[in-house]
């Protein structure tokens, strides 16, 4: 293993991280039209929260993808095929998700509810079966000789992937929630508020069957025991701070402690399968190793000069585009046409 | 039906789909850019009407793109993972830079364009439209570097089987890059100046009352889209000129293909205008010949004979042998297709060149001639979807032209598909995707139509109560 090798190791985990925190307060939002909204204009009041910004959130996701296909093409070719018909879910709740704004947007009123479902459908769809995704790959899946993965049904949908798929729609809907108590005002701010309140002991209760699943279903805790305790320990620390943020009224630290507890979840995964980037049920000598599964040193330093170039320009853009909108959405007045 | 094939049509079906999206898109944004830059500059308000009024079909042609891209990023990994692991050090790169150069800005900057009017500066505003025009452009630099690698490899080597990079600046100032690059965004400019002319001809043919100031919008917006037409069509089509005498040297087979050229010609070769080949017997049947003008159009002078694909398809064998990892080769490409394809492209857009001189000429110092002859309107309003007929005739020519390589003289299509994806998979993805896109394209069909049922004016004042959530005073 090189130091660029580990470099884009971390740098894939931060492109994930810093999608889940991002774009995972979109997917919560879009999931609370359909679940905290009491009518349209409260509708319209949760997308303006995320009109300007989902799309630039969700690139963080385009990026982790080419990214990973760039830097760790071995491990791109392995999940992506792999998964092909759980992706082909994600893509359709992508889709679906990422025409309704303009389309609700430009839609007459009466069909405006039709955009409305499909925005909550696709925020359900894809925090759920990513989770489902990544849950099902660290407790191993069978890859073969040649890096491809033949598996079953139950090699993707068992106890522990559907806890993981819950546990995250969970916590982006309360990234959500937490988002919005901070973006809005009236009626609606404080309902997220309660909701987020109530939902976090569902949370904790879903952490603690997902911490044990953890322990006893993956070998994390055998190869890594710091440092998945340690994940865990921040996991429920961070869900605590930001639960009892919301009782205090402290909308922005609640939903920066949302999501850091997605962060915490995304470091535990990847720092769990270090060197790893796959393991594989079949046998541990087919498991996919950041040394052998990346791409050429070359390859490597181009992609790191380009970041380093680039991710301090996009840091400072879209501060800018969030600071333009940095204030609190109001309940539109005149509404129905 | 075989994994290849329903991977190779499901590339097709969502390629061609995205691509329909892509140069609406960036033409279109090129266009409301350059209106606002005209508001910005003179303070006529017409214009900044015109930028928010076209600007809403923009983004909806924005919206449709950016989802079916995605299926682009995701479906080389789902179907064609030997061929990701093969060319991912060359390929993923100038994916991934296409996202963080390009799509950030992008969907930054359409936000913030998007919800400003009104609230920031007029020229900071100009600035962020502006911004998504270099987005849009440089993501099309990016996935264009790839494709051209596909088309024609350069700076890499062959190690641990398969293709490393060892120049990244070979990839950039690949000669490929140049001329599909130049031709492809000058179509994109093409298609987007055509569109919104078309539309706004199609506004003027509704009969209704229009108002004074509208009619005048619709007047402006052809005039200066059919100033974009005649540019760009007119360096389009030099572009393409210029890229088929590329191919003559870099990929015969295609050129051939493109012209229906079976048997090497002699030193005076004609040009068959139509014809349709068959090919089994190798000969082209029905055909109108020109006499010496495909030695015109090949080398720019009257003698030059023209590889013919019994030539190449033989040299092909010669140079890369007739089995690859254990299937029979043979280096032709679907003739009929490309030869049509190029006669769609080539002739719409000079029929584009045509319509807008002779438009530009009816309207020549405020002359109303073109818009009071409907039928005149009717032609420049039907040329709104010529566009969509001559970008996917582009594709088809550039992508089955490349048959039977994935990566030209390296790996072939038989070679790139997933080994472990099973047809059932294939098929469902198929049916899903296919669905998927007709509800778009009927949904976003008609949201263009709802879109332009109000003129700019009226809109304006609609929009300044109810219809824009995020108007003034809503922060």
């Amino acid at each position: 293993m090189t130091m660029l090798q580990i470099l884009w190791f971390f740098l894939i985990g931060l492109l994930f991280a810093a999608f889940f925190f991002l774009d995972g307060f979109d997917y919560g939002v879009g999931m609370a039209v359909k679940t905290l909204a009491h009518n349209e204009a409260e509708r319209t009041q949760l997308i303006r929260t995320i009109g300007p910004v989902w799309d630039g959130n969700e690139v963080w996701l385009i990026t982790a993808g080419g990214a990973m296909f760039a830097s760790f093409p071995y491990w791109y070719a392995t999940l992506f095929s792999g998964y092909y018909l759980i992706l082909l879910v994600i893509l359709v709740g992508l889709i679906i998700r990422g025409v309704s704004f303009e389309f609700r947007a430009q839609s007459p009123m009466e069909k405006k509810p039709r955009w409305d479902n499909t925005l909550a459908l696709g925020s359900l769809i894809v925090p759920f079966f990513f989770g489902v995704m990544f849950i099902s790959m660290i407790k191993g899946m069978p890859i073969d000789a040649q890096g491809n993965i033949q598996a079953h049904f139950f090699d993707y949908f068992n106890w522990f992937s559907i806890v993981g798929g819950v546990a995250l729609t969970l916590l982006t809907y309360l990234h959500g929630l937490n988002y919005i108590a901070l973006k809005t005002t009236g009626a609606i701010q404080a309902r997220a508020q309660n909701y987020s309140q109530a939902f976090y002991w569902v949370l904790y209760l879903g952490e603690v069957i997902f911490a044990l699943l953890l322990l006893f279903q993956t070998d994390f805790i055998k190869v890594h025991p710091l440092s998945t305790l340690l994940g865990l320990a921040l996991i429920v620390a961070f869900s605590v701070l930001a639960h009892a943020n919301t009782f205090k009224n402290r909308n922005g630290w609640a939903f920066v402690f949302s999501g850091l507890t997605l962060v915490s979840l995304v470091a535990l995964l990847f720092s769990g399968l270090f060197p790893r980037l796959m393991i594989s049920s079949i046998s541990s000598q087919y498991d996919l190793m950041i040394k052998s599964a990346s791409s050429s040193n070359y390859t490597l330093i181009v992609m790191t000069i380009a970041t380093l170039v680039l991710v301090p320009c996009i840091l400072v853009y879209t501060a800018f585009a969030y600071w333009i909108f940095r204030k609190r959405i109001e309940m539109p007045r005149v509404e129905v046409r | 039906m075989t994994i290849v094939n329903l991977a190779r049509f499901q590339f097709a079906m969502t390629t061609v789909f995205h691509f329909f999206f892509v140069p609406f898109s960036i033409g279109t944004v090129f266009v409301v850019a350059i209106m606002e830059s005209i508001y910005v500059h003179t303070k006529n308000e017409q214009y900044q009407r015109m930028a928010k009024f076209w600007g809403k079909i923009f983004l909806l042609s924005f919206a449709v793109g950016v989802v079916t891209g995605l299926i682009q990023e995701f479906q080389f990994g789902m179907n064609w993972s030997d061929y990701s692991r093969f060319m991912g050090d060359i390929f993923g790169a100038p994916l991934a830079f296409e996202a963080l150069l390009s799509f950030f800005i992008e969907s930054t900057f359409i936000g913030l364009w998007m919800f400003t009017w009104d609230r920031v500066g007029k020229k900071l505003h100009l600035f962020f439209i502006w911004m998504v025009v270099f987005g849009t452009m440089t993501s099309a630099l990016w996935i264009l570097t790839a494709n051209s690698f596909m088309q024609h490899p350069v700076g890499y080597t062959i190690r641990n089987g398969r293709a490393e990079m060892v120049d990244f600046g070979a990839l950039l100032t690949n000669p490929q890059l140049f001329f599909e690059y130049g031709h492809v965004i000058l179509g994109a400019l093409l298609t987007g100046a055509t569109i919104i002319t078309g539309l706004a001809a199609f506004q003027l043919l509704k009969k209704r009352q229009l108002s004074k100031e509208n009619t005048k919008v619709y007047h402006k917006t052809m005039r200066l889209g059919m100033t974009l037409m005649l540019v760009f069509s007119v360096a389009t089509m030099l572009m393409g000129d210029l890229q088929m005498k590329y191919l003559i040297k870099e990929q015969p087979m295609k050129f051939a293909a493109t012209e229906a050229v079976y048997k090497t010609t002699g030193k005076q070769a004609p040009w068959t205008v139509v014809g349709i080949a068959d090919t089994k017997t190798h000969e082209v049947k029905g055909k109108i010949d020109i006499p010496v003008m495909l030695s015109v159009l090949s080398y720019g002078k009257t003698t030059g004979s023209v590889k013919g694909m019994e030539q190449v398809n033989a040299e092909l064998k010669k140079q890369y042998g007739t089995t690859i990892a254990g299937h029979k080769m043979n280096y032709y490409v679907p003739v009929n297709t490309l030869f049509w394809s190029f006669r769609v492209m080539a002739g719409f857009g000079a029929l584009i060149a045509l319509c807008s001189l002779v438009g530009l000429i009816l309207t020549h110092k405020n002359k109303m001639t073109l818009y009071q002859h409907r039928w005149c309107l009717w032609v420049m309003a039907l040329l709104t979807f010529a566009p969509f007929l001559m970008n996917t005739s582009g594709w088809l020519i550039t992508e089955l032209g490349r048959a039977p390589w994935t990566v030209y003289g390296l790996f072939t299509i038989a070679q790139s598909v997933s080994p472990n994806v099973s047809v059932a998979s294939l098929l469902i993805s198929n049916i899903v995707y296919f669905c998927l896109f007709s509800s778009l394209a009927v949904i976003l069909i008609g949201l263009i139509v709802r879109a332009l049922h109000n003129d700019p004016f009226d809109q304006a004042a609609a929009s300044a109560k109810i219809m824009d959530p995020f108007a003034k005073g809503a922060f």
